[in-house]
């Protein structure tokens, strides 16, 4: 093969490189997240906690306390877990969806998913849903599939499925359930509306056993999915025929791709509300740095997402402790300006 | 032997046809231009061909089936399109476009062979399009663009290329470059060309077979020499015209009949 290595602007995608990339990257998630379970507001001893989880290496030290061992085992390890669950979930639906409707614009959030996972959400707390352990992911799940059965039932429905009617269709939706969201909010009472506030914006301290299981079966089957047609999406964003014209099925890889990427948002919405900004900048960052090719950036989106939404979580645990930011808000004020940065920079190497 | 049957075929995206009766066949090694104005139904048919449309009436054969029923990695691994422009949005460099090229041949799940990088790098050799190969598409001029598109098409090792206006955007020396290495192609490895173009003189120096459409249906089809007369130039385009002979091989140039002033 060396003898077909050129200088490129960024690298042609090799088996070789996939493996190389995602298991440094994977490396780097776990060293995240193991970083961020040693922090919070509580103090506790890193080597009392290495001897927790890996009880059999000798760490010199006296172990940890009950209170220490359930704060780590029952709040922070799920939580970061489920942060990095999410971050991938969104980063990986956020490649596909601006591959397939051909936007770079596009998000995770562009069929109305979050907006219909939101209404589930909302109309599980003021019914009281809360009440059962899945109740409120449960209902905020089926929000997001009604959503989702809506625009492909009024976009699939012509022949010739164009982008702009899906992201037209996408986009009423959105606006539709969001009226409603405001409507139900202005006729609630206070505790039920901070509670809801609080979903909308974002919460991975929902986390639990149960939303780890379900999300990442989605977020592993789905990516699975996806990557088998990794090729087939660098020919979608040629366009439509000129894919066709290269031999891809493309009315039935637009049907998988669509309901995997839509499936995986679903389950990553409905166990964190949502969080913006994630699937839009991961996906564009990784462009600039390992190239358009989605043999590369799926697996790199994956483990990128995770890396970024566990630091952006940590962030919002301990900036301002003992008080909580909503973990959105840390993904857009760090996202914006760095990615910014980074399309100034290839303005400027560009001229 | 014959690669493509077309069998009266016709097609309409809402009422009226576009395309009607439309016969005719074609074999490994042709060459053919298909001329016609504005709206006469050119480019529908190239799509027809490479059968991302379905005809209404009549069919497409492609070795004997019908070409829009067939699997598409088996049809672009016989047929190779060459669109009128890149729509791409994010920015692949030209040998990752070139390599695209490769994917009729690849099954799911897989990268690109040995093989297949030695096959790209032959056509970008060919096509003088290595010194591009780093280059983001976006950035290329219209000429270079129009040449990767071109390696990408020849990198499908295709047995009938189709192209859709490939000198819309060029000036003479780039459009003699793009014709000259597709007639290499045409010569050497016996590829058939179907060519939709408005350049009737490109047409008639290089296609060894003209098929005129005027509006959806064929006005005349054969050897420049007989298809490109005054009569049947002013009939389908409407405009009065000349037609001279040209010096070096004899095919009529046309002109349009403009008074001297």
């Amino acid at each position: 093969m060396a003898a077909f290595s050129f200088p490129t602007s960024h690298l042609i995608a090799t088996p070789a490189r996939v493996v190389k990339i995602s298991l440094l990257l994977c490396a780097l998630l776990v060293a995240v997240a193991l970083a961020s379970i040693f922090t919070g507001t509580a103090d506790i001893s890193v080597r009392a906690t290495l001897h927790e989880f890996f009880p059999w290496a000798s760490f010199p030290s006296g172990g940890l306390t009950e209170a220490e061992a359930s704060i780590i085992m029952s709040i922070r390890l799920p939580r970061v877990v489920l942060a990095a669950i999410v971050g991938a979930s969104l980063s990986v639906a956020g490649v596909v969806f601006q591959a397939l409707l051909r936007n770079p614009l596009a998000d995770p959030y562009i069929l109305g998913i979050s907006a219909g996972s939101a209404v589930g959400a909302v109309m599980g707390i003021l019914l009281g849903a809360g009440a059962w352990r899945l109740g409120i992911p449960g209902m905020a799940f089926l929000g997001a599939l009604t959503a989702i059965l809506t625009v492909f039932g009024i976009a699939g429905r012509e022949k010739r499925r164009e982008t702009n009617t899906l992201l037209l269709t996408g986009v009423m939706v959105n606006a539709f359930f969001n009226a409603f969201i405001l409507f139900v909010f202005s006729i609630s009472d206070h505790v039920q509306l901070q509670r809801a506030l609080n979903w909308i914006m974002g919460d991975l301290s929902l986390a639990d056993e149960r939303s780890l299981l379900y999300t990442s079966v989605f977020l592993v089957i789905g990516s699975i999915c996806i990557y088998a047609y990794a090729r087939c999406l660098n020919l979608l964003v040629t366009g439509e025929e000129t894919a066709q014209q290269l031999g891809v099925a493309v009315e039935k890889t637009r049907i998988v791709l669509l309901a995997a990427a839509a499936l995986i948002t679903a389950a990553a919405v409905s166990a964190s509300g949502t969080i913006g900004f994630v699937g839009l900048i991961v996906p564009h960052i990784l462009r600039l740095l390992v190239g358009p090719d989605h043999r590369l950036l799926i697996p790199t989106a994956f483990f990128t997402g995770g890396v970024f939404l566990v630091v952006a979580d940590t962030l919002a645990r301990c900036l301002v402790a003992p008080a909580e930011l909503p973990v959105g808000v840390i993904t857009a004020l760090c996202g914006a300006p760095y990615f910014l940065l980074l399309l100034r920079r290839r303005l400027r190497f560009m001229s | 032997m014959t690669l493509m049957k077309i069998d009266q075929l016709g097609f309409r995206y809402g009422d009226p046809w576009v395309l009607r009766g439309v016969t005719f066949s074609l074999a490994q090694g042709d060459f053919i231009g298909i001329l016609g104005p504005n709206g006469s139904g050119k480019s529908t048919l190239l799509r027809l061909l490479s059968g991302v449309l379905t005809p209404r009436e009549g069919q497409a054969l492609l070795e004997g089936r019908p070409v829009h029923a067939m699997k598409r990695r088996e049809v672009a691994r016989i047929i190779a399109v060459v669109p009128q422009s890149y729509e791409g949005i994010f920015a692949f460099s030209a040998r990752e476009v070139v390599l695209m090229g490769r994917s009729p041949h690849l099954p799911p799940w897989s990268f690109e062979a040995p093989h297949d990088f030695a096959v790209v790098e032959r056509i970008m050799e060919q096509t003088d399009t290595r010194q591009l190969a780093a280059r983001p598409l976006d950035q290329l001029s219209g000429g270079e663009r129009q040449r990767v598109l071109i390696a990408r098409a020849l990198a499908q090792e295709p047995r009938l290329l189709l192209l859709d206006e490939p000198t819309a955007f060029l000036d003479i020396r780039h459009q003699v470059e793009i014709l000259n290495l597709i007639k290499s192609f045409n010569k050497k490895e016996k590829l058939a060309v179907v060519a939709v173009t408005h350049d009737i003189n490109l047409a008639s120096l290089y296609c060894d077979r003209i098929i005129l459409l005027d509006r959806g249906e064929v006005r005349d089809d054969g050897v420049p020499e007989a298809v490109l007369t005054e009569e049947n130039i002013e009939r389908v385009y409407g405009t009065p015209v000349l037609t001279i002979r040209h010096k070096l091989t004899g095919r009529p140039v046309v002109a349009p009949r403009a008074e001297a002033w």
